[in-house]
């Protein structure tokens, strides 16, 4: 860091090049004023167009069936009224506290399975550990339809009830790839070979390391892969459409249901599209550290 | 890992350390995998064996709900290509490709330049990156609902949606009729896709930017680099790795795409890709022409998804 003070980094944009012809030597990392100004102008841009969608279903949500029509849709509503919403929760109630039964054991089991798998694979390693790692994660990475047909029929056949119980252990299954690459990963970086061989030495085995040294230092990763399973299981449609109907499925299929219509009812469709976003945008704006820390690990690496 | 001595389990990576310590090594390793069993088991069951069924199912004639078939080898596949009615299959194929170039290149761009203001850090900086992420949080059925709306194919007075906006500021030839297009209407059927995720692409790549080291940057500007060569020359491929997994994550979900199609035009032709195909044929309880679909998709996301695994596996070992 002894250059700092005599290095400069040349202007950040084109047009602040042009607008500021400055010397070229002076503080690191100081962009010019014009070239922050036109960064804030560019991200206040996206940021709106980001946003657009959320406030036309913020807006039309509240709107009554009167108003939905071609004039004035992008307006505030002329009277606000709450009628939309009471709709939409009528008709979504009972597959939203459904959609918790799935979601909440799926997110323990499966970061349960996640936290044993990535232990083994990373601190306490067989022969061929890394190839059977590999063939693992391809599972997170299938289209689910090349294993939709036959897993239909096992499910009915082992005459597992329909709706959420089938989905829990579906979910469970495939979710457990990701789990345990977030495991893996987490654990080949916090936790040092040297305290497992502590512990072996003192004539800990496997199930002992693993929950008096390994569970308790585990609760980030917990955290991140609970929450990952608990967005996913709760957002997934693919396994519930194949799987669960209206009447025993997952908010996803009820919302569907409510707004697929052949001319829907969008302020009701819109009410309900934000109810069940409202649990995983919860999850996002309290945990959202977290939550980034299992889109990272979907990306393979650590 | 120089300092693990002979006792130590094999590091991640040591293939010499290995095959040292393996006499009496069952006792050592055997629990772990003993631990790892279930999984395995469940895995190997429920994606390989569940894949060689529906790879078997795919080769017989079974057409209807009752019959079971009889193997008619690679017949299912000859007519998907050949004598699908109205092509179907090849262009749910070519909807396939016009969706996952644009769906690519607009997340990759966007992403990108989002990254690229963001990653030397600024006041506010937290806020943003929130903002351009928070639709990873939204499921693809819940957007579908207001993208539905936004994509209003309606034109002129009837114009509704983002079409609405587009007439409204006199910037008429902007409207268009978004996905109900027979021919590029797949590409307006990325934009929702490269909403939700060209947050993730800025996350990945500002990530990227981060683990590069500021030596690298500060040497760039001893040396008197202007900007953009220390972009080019020193910073982008430094980001290599992480544009590769991005990309290979941008495109097995396009591949995938279900969720997104299904909620915003339902399953209907015009927008008919492989994924939401089986889901179609299964309706009809031709199983045979829906595993035959679903090995083709299997195909095209393994030809992407299983040489990055392996290389990924090699550059691990090495570390």
């Amino acid at each position: 860091m002894t250059s700092t003070s005599i290095v400069t980094p040349p202007p950040t944009t084109a047009s602040g090049r042009v607008d500021s012809p400055r010397p070229k030597r002076r503080g690191l990392n100081r962009p010019s004023p014009a070239g922050r100004a036109v960064k804030y102008a560019l991200l206040l841009l996206f940021l709106l167009i980001v946003l657009m969608p959320a406030y036309v279903l913020i807006v039309t949500s509240f709107k009554s069936g009167r108003e939905i029509g071609v004039n004035g849709q992008w307006s505030l509503p002329t009277e606000w009224t709450l009628a939309s919403w009471t709709k939409a929760w009528t008709a979504l109630q009972p597959s939203f506290l459904r959609t918790f039964e799935l979601a909440i054991p799926v997110a323990l089991i499966s970061s349960l399975l996640g936290s044993a798998n990535g232990f083994v694979l990373s601190r306490w390693r067989f022969p061929g550990a890394d190839v059977v790692f590999t063939l693992i994660l391809f599972g997170m990475f299938i289209p689910y339809q090349a294993v939709m047909i036959p897993l239909r029929q096992i499910v009915q056949s082992a005459g597992l009830p329909p709706g959420i119980p089938t989905l829990i252990v579906v979910h469970c299954i495939y979710g457990i790839p990701i789990c345990t690459l977030i495991f893996r990963n987490y654990y080949a970086t916090i936790v040092p070979v040297e305290l497992i061989e502590a512990g072996r030495v003192d004539g800990a085995g496997l199930l002992r390391t693993f929950s008096s040294i390994i569970l308790p230092i585990s609760v980030p990763g917990f955290v991140v892969t609970v929450i990952w399973q608990f967005t996913s299981a709760w957002n997934d449609y693919l396994f519930a459409i194949f799987l669960s109907n209206t009447s025993n499925g997952p908010i996803t299929i009820a919302l569907n249901a409510l707004a697929g219509a052949q001319s829907p009812d969008y302020a009701a469709s819109m009410a309900g599209a934000l109810i069940a976003s409202l649990p995983t945008l919860f999850v996002y704006i309290v945990l959202g550290r977290w939550f980034i820390g299992g889109l990272m690990a979907g990306s393979v690496k650590s | 890992m120089t300092t693990s001595s002979a006792t130590l389990p094999p590091a991640p990576g040591s293939r010499r350390r290995r095959r040292r310590s393996a006499p009496g090594g069952v006792r050592r390793w055997g629990p772990g995998l003993l631990l790892l069993s279930p999984s395995l088991i469940l895995l190997a069951v429920f994606v390989y064996g569940l894949i060689a069924w529906t790879a078997r199912l795919s080769l017989t004639d079974q057409h209807t709900a009752i019959r079971s078939g009889s193997v008619v080898g690679l017949k299912n596949y000859v007519d998907l290509f050949v004598n699908d009615i109205n092509g179907r299959f090849t262009h749910s194929l070519k909807n396939l490709l016009i969706f996952t170039v644009v769906f690519m290149v607009g997340a990759l761009v966007m992403g990108l330049i989002w990254a690229l203001i963001l990653e030397r850090g600024l006041p506010g900086e937290g806020v943003f990156r929130a903002v351009y992420l928070f639709p990873m949080a939204v499921s693809f059925v819940a957007s579908g609902v207001v993208w539905r709306w936004l994509m209003n194919s309606g034109t002129g007075e009837q114009a509704g949606g983002l079409n609405r906006i587009f007439h409204d500021l006199h910037l008429g030839f902007l409207e268009n009729p978004w996905w109900t297009d027979p021919q590029w209407g797949m590409a307006a059927m990325a934009v929702p896709a490269i909403w939700q995720l060209a947050g993730y692409v800025m996350a990945l790549f500002l990530a990227g930017f981060r683990g590069i080291p500021p030596e690298l940057r500060e040497a760039a500007q001893v040396d008197g680099a202007t900007t953009y060569q220390m972009y080019r020359h020193v910073l982008f491929p430094q980001l290599t790795p992480t544009a590769l997994s991005v990309l290979i994550i941008l495109g097995h979900m396009s591949m995938k795409m279900f969720d997104l199609i299904m909620s915003v035009s339902g399953a209907q032709w015009i927008t008919e890709v492989p994924a939401v195909y089986v889901w179609q044929t299964l309706l009809t309880s031709d199983y045979a022409k829906a595993a035959a679909i679903s090995v083709v998709l299997l195909l095209l996301v393994a030809v992407v998804i299983v040489p990055y695994l392996v290389y990924n596996n090699r550059v691990e070992r090495r570390s």
